[in-house]
């Protein structure tokens, strides 16, 4: 049976079609009143503040605890609500808010 | 290249199978229904290599449809009605994203009360939506179109999807003679698949973000631009299908005994065959009518419109849709195209009529034909809008 064939050729007209980049639309973490912070004594490495953070800034090493991205959390909370032995606190942000 | 006898839903579906479309997702309605099981019948048998998704609603249908063919597929399905109204959202997603897909749409009252015969309400709603709108009037014309709207919706300088409206059971389910082209001339014609990108996991790419006024307005400003060249495009695929397949029909519309015409019908869709009737025996009995058969409203074909109507003595517009609270749609796309070249328009008479799928004959239009032309040489101009209704 004949196989069709696919071809990618450009238009000359905008797409509405965005390449992902880091920040683009700025550094979304001066949004934040309530900043999430880690106490790594307390965090057991299970990843569930990496896997339910909406903003993907939370990276978890297995060896040395949960890392945010303050550039772009927005301090919604949700690691800290996640957070099986509440190893996350919420503080305000001195900044003001 | 040898005939078959094939219902109209029997005939998109095998010019689809014949496009090769890759994937078919599909909601059953009626009249629409045995297009698609038609094409599950072929996957089924192994006569086509396509995927056959079944969704659970129309507005998935059309969400899968698009999905497939953003990652590369040449996907097709087809709905009626409240099919076509509940896949509304995704029309303009469609579109909107420069994606080829082709449809067809069986052409269907809308609720209420529930009806399922024809009239073009369904389809004509679709006018700002950004598709190639294309109308058959026969079984056979319905295969090329199908064939066709492939060609013109993955053309580069075009990149919109195309919808092929047929009117319920005057053709879906009325079986006529069609010659079927050899699969290998369909090949070559057709050629590879093409669009603009393709989402297809190897590199990330988002659709739809988030865009500012000016850049929206970009992108629709592409679209506009795009339709305009689109009417180049249809053009020259219909001579070049006629060079290749033997059929050709004039591009945008066609023109029936309306070279030397002094009086002028316009229609779109099946009925078009029965006014042809009307206007040869008018012909006979002296009257210079001719017909211009809308095959494609959108792109609008407003320099056909101008050339053929200018210099008319009259003009008819049959509409098989209302748009209620003014006039029939058709009549006033091409009142307000012909303004793009003129202040002076003909005097033009719009009827509305076979709306909920009424039965309107060769000899009504004979009749309403007769009447306008008669009033008009004795100086006598009939109302602009009349909705023809009879039991």
């Amino acid at each position: 049976m004949g196989k069709v064939v696919l071809e990618v050729v450009p238009t000359k007209h905008k797409l509405p079609l965005a390449k992902p980049v880091v920040g683009v639309v700025g550094k979304t973490g001066s949004w934040r009143w309530m900043k999430p912070v880690v106490d790594q004594g307390k965090c057991v490495k299970c990843f569930q503040c990496e896997i339910y953070c909406p903003d993907n800034c939370i990276h978890v090493d297995p060896e040395k605890g949960a890392f945010i991205d303050y550039d772009y959390c927005k301090g919604c909370g949700l690691c800290a609500s996640v957070c099986p032995v509440k190893a996350v606190s919420m503080v305000r942000e001195s900044g003001g808010g | 290249m040898p005939k078959l006898v094939l219902t109209g839903n029997y005939t998109v579906a095998l010019a689809a199978k014949m496009a090769r479309v890759q994937v078919v997702a599909a909601y059953p309605i009626t009249p629409q229904t045995s297009i698609v099981e038609k094409l599950a019948e072929y996957v089924d048998k192994g006569e086509l290599d396509a995927e056959m998704i079944r969704v659970e609603s129309e507005h998935s249908a059309l969400a899968a449809t698009f999905g497939a063919a953003i990652a590369g597929a040449r996907a097709f399905t087809a709905t009626s009605s409240h099919g076509l109204l509940y896949m509304h959202e995704w029309v303009h997603w469609t579109s909107h994203a420069r994606i080829p897909v082709v449809m067809a749409i069986v052409t269907r009252t809308i609720a209420a009360p529930w009806n399922i015969w024809s009239d073009h309400t369904d389809f004509l709603g679709q006018r700002d939506t950004g598709w190639i709108l294309c109308f058959a009037m026969d079984n056979q014309e319905l295969f090329d179109l199908t064939i066709q709207a492939f060609k013109i919706s993955e053309d580069p300088r075009v990149y919109l999807p195309s919808m092929i409206g047929l009117d319920a059971f005057i053709l879906s389910h009325t079986a006529m003679p069609v010659e079927v082209p050899d699969q290998k001339l369909v090949d070559e014609w057709l050629g590879s698949r093409r669009q603009p990108y393709a989402i297809d996991g190897l590199q990330p790419l988002a659709l739809g973000s988030l865009a500012w006024p000016e850049d929206t307005e970009e992108f629709f400003m592409g679209i506009q631009e795009a339709m305009e060249v689109a009417k180049k495009v249809i053009r020259e695929v219909d001579e070049s299908y006629g060079r290749v397949f033997g059929r050709s029909y004039g591009g945008l519309v066609e023109c029936y005994r309306c070279s030397d015409a002094k009086y002028h019908v316009v229609s779109m869709g099946a009925w078009s065959g029965d006014i042809m009737e009307a206007i040869d025996m008018l012909r006979d009995e002296g009257y210079p009518v001719g017909l211009m058969r809308i095959r494609f409203i959108r792109p609008f074909p407003d320099r056909e419109v101008y050339s053929i109507l200018g210099s008319s003595r009259g003009v008819i517009v049959f509409d098989r849709a209302i748009s209620f609270g003014s006039l029939g749609p058709i009549y006033l796309d091409i009142a307000g195209n012909m303004l793009k070249y003129t202040q002076k328009l003909p005097y033009m008479r719009n009827i509305v009529a076979g709306i909920g799928g009424v039965n309107v004959t060769y000899e009504d239009f004979i009749k309403l034909i007769k009447d306008t032309i008669d009033s008009l040489e004795k100086g006598v101009e009939p109302p602009t809008y009349t909705w023809y209704h009879k039991r």
